[in-house]
């Protein structure tokens, strides 16, 4: 008998270790239920955080534009039509964007600001004439909203006057590589031809098709926005918090600010409900597994009922009998986590081997994240005490006379 | 002997009734119960089966409430007591030795003994321990200390329990057919290991037995029929 344990634990631990086989038993029911849950939330977050990166490599968490607006359009016939129409034509560039951007900068949220001069243009090789995105970049800002230096697949990341870097699928549809030489015309009728410099792969088709990065300048003249930005990127420490600080920016500098979630609403909004259905399951669980703890310590009073009585006429109260029952529910949960996140591992590391891309590589890499673990051992004591309840009330409320005679 | 007019008693019992069910189905059992037991008492409760001794040593013990009538523990009245102070009454001031022993089998012969004082202390000590080692050699058990309680002879569960019933130095030990289940040979054992306890602590006992035997060997004889009490002798006992 260990001197610093209280009476209860003692023997909640010694009726535990009596009824050996019962204890056994929900213990691996526990940990079942348990090694599932812990399973199927690394997965899913392994899997969610996965598409999540995916779909931002190449986009950044904000993006702040000029502010929309509504124009009015006189009708030929005279009468006055008003209808919304999205600018589209001539790129305006973001009022004051270095005042902004200054400001942006404060922000304790953000982890980097790149103002951006873009919009539509031609590129042309040869017979090869490809419609592209025109992007002017500082790329040390840059390359703190969009990992690009990590995705170049050749040469480097440079965009001097006359370089430009160029996505891997339109160098194949080009037939150009480093250090070809490609024209790049714009909607005003602008041209200049760049060398290319690198070439990325940012994992996104439509992207490595179509982004052609120069240098800010060189879009700026080409795109006529001498002097000015059509977009300023930003990346977040937290990406979660893009929609709240989206509302802050727009709301601040009357710019249009669209967050990533905004953006990619359907994604994010499949997400979700990936979530809401993973935690119903985990819900149901976890409420079997509640039931199996409380049915098994209900028998378990029963058969104990004599001992109860006992204990009662030795001057036990019903709250220690209480206690002694609701800590074998917590222990039986705790030590079924335990279980059931060896488990889990178990199946991870299984599940690592097996689930494979063609070439070998892992699909994504999951991790059990230890706060997974001491979350399930937490969850699991409480879950193990709040089922025995029930059970614990019956124990403490037992008639010691019918226990004694029984 | 006590002087019964200046010490206050160890139990006493004022019209107590107790009855089952309620309604139609009500019956009394107990049917206005005086009792008075001094200090050092040895005493036998006898009657026919059915008469009314288990459930009247079960409301002495404070494990189940009368239906009527006083009861003092120790001069202390218990009927405005919640269960919580029952309990603690209970534990301190009463041992109970019952017919099948009833000791917890998850625990040695020792850690039974210890277990009222692990009970009312909260957490195990070494000197409870030395206690419960010192009662279990009085009894004769100092071999068996380490033994779980179902690998003892029906006869050793019961001096365990007697062990056990004297832990918390109780004022009353209340035994229900303590020898019940005892063949004659253990059973003389076991009763004379109460009496020498008795001899020795000054400690009261009310044993309930069926056994004419015995009960001739105790100081008192407190006879029940139907519910009432319609013999109570004092007499030196015989021999033992
Ligand atoms: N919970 C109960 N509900 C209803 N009747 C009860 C209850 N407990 C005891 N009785 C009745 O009370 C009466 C006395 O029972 P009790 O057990 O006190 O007798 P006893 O004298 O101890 O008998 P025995 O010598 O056989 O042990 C019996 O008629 C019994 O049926
Ligand atoms: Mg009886």
């Amino acid at each position: 008998m260990k001197s610093w344990m209280p009476f209860e634990w003692i023997a909640a631990i010694r009726f535990l270790r009596e009824g050996r086989m019962q204890s056994l038993l929900i213990i691996v029911g526990v940990g079942v239920g348990v090694a599932v849950i812990v399973f199927m939330s690394a997965l899913l977050s392994g899997l969610q955080a996965n598409l999540v990166k995916r779909t931002l490599s190449s986009q950044a968490h904000i993006v702040l534009l000029p502010p929309e607006e509504i124009a009015r359009l006189q009708s030929p016939a005279g009468g006055i039509a008003l209808r919304l129409q999205k600018q589209a034509q001539r790129l305006r560039s973001i009022d004051q964007w270095q005042q902004i951007q200054a400001r942006l900068e404060g922000l304790p949220e953000i982890a980097a600001i790149s103002p951006i001069a873009s919009g539509p243009a031609f590129v042309v090789r040869g017979d090869a004439n490809k419609a592209i995105t025109l992007l002017g970049i500082d790329p040390v800002r840059y390359s703190g909203v969009i990992a690009l230096p990590e995705r170049m697949v050749a040469g480097q990341l440079r965009v001097g006057a006359g370089e430009a870097v160029i996505g891997i699928e339109l160098a194949k549809d080009l037939g150009a590589d480093i250090g070809d030489k490609i024209r790049v015309t714009t909607a005003g009728d602008a041209t200049e031809t760049f060398t290319v410099t690198g070439l990325f792969d940012l994992g996104n088709k439509g992207v490595n098709a179509r982004n052609v990065y120069v240098s800010l300048r060189s879009a700026q003249s080409l795109l006529d926005l001498v002097g000015g930005v059509s977009s300023i990127d930003i990346s977040l420490h937290d990406i979660d918090e893009a929609e709240r600080l989206a509302s802050k920016i727009a709301a601040e500098t009357g710019l249009t600010a669209d967050s990533w979630i905004k953006t990619n609403a359907q994604f994010v909004t499949a997400l979700t409900s990936q979530r809401v259905s993973s935690n119903v399951i985990r819900f149901f669980i976890g409420l079997s597994v509640a039931f199996g703890i409380a049915s098994v310590l209900v028998v378990s009073v029963i058969q104990r009922a004599r001992e109860i009585g006992i204990l009662r006429a030795m001057g036990a109260s019903q709250g220690q009998m209480l206690r002694i029952f609701l800590l074998q529910g917590g222990i039986v949960g705790f030590f079924g986590s335990l279980l059931g996140s060896g488990l889990a591992w178990t199946f991870l590391m299984l599940w690592r081997l097996m689930a494979r891309n063609p070439d070998g590589t892992p699909m994504f890499i999951i991790g059990v994240d230890p706060w997974l673990v001491a979350i399930a051992a937490g969850g699991a004591s409480l879950v193990g005490i709040l089922s025995a309840l029930l059970p614990a009330r019956r124990a403490a409320r037992l008639d010691p006379v019918v226990a004694i005679r029984g | 002997m006590a002087d019964p007019v200046t010490t206050t008693p160890v139990l006493q019992l004022k019209n107590i009734r107790k009855s089952y069910g309620s309604g139609e189905t009500e019956s009394e059992i107990l049917h206005g119960i005086d009792l008075r037991l001094e200090r050092g008492e040895f005493a036998a409760l006898i009657g026919p089966s059915g008469s009314g001794k288990s459930t009247l040593l079960n409301l002495i013990g404070l494990l189940d409430r009368p239906s009527g009538g006083q009861l003092f523990i120790d001069g202390q009245e218990t009927g405005q007591l919640d269960d919580t102070g029952l309990t603690r009454l209970r534990g301190q001031r009463i041992g109970f030795v019952f017919q099948h022993h009833h000791l917890i089998p998850a625990f040695t012969a020792l850690e039974n003994v210890a277990m009222p004082l692990l009970v009312a202390r909260g957490r195990p000590d070494a000197e409870m321990f030395a206690q419960a080692g010192r009662l279990l050699d009085q009894v004769g058990l100092a071999e068996r200390k380490q033994n779980l309680a179902n690998q003892l002879s029906g006869g050793q569960q019961q001096r365990v329990a007697i062990a056990r019933a004297l832990a918390m130095s109780p004022s009353l030990v209340l035994a229900d057919e303590p020898t019940g289940n005892l063949d004659t040979h253990s059973a003389d054992d076991v009763f004379a290991l109460l009496r020498e306890v008795n001899t020795r602590l000054n400690t009261t006992f009310l044993i309930v037995t069926h056994d004419q035997r015995l009960a001739a060997r105790c100081d008192r004889i407190i006879e029940m029929v139907d519910g009432n009490i319609v013999a109570d002798r004092r007499h030196q006992a015989a021999a033992n």
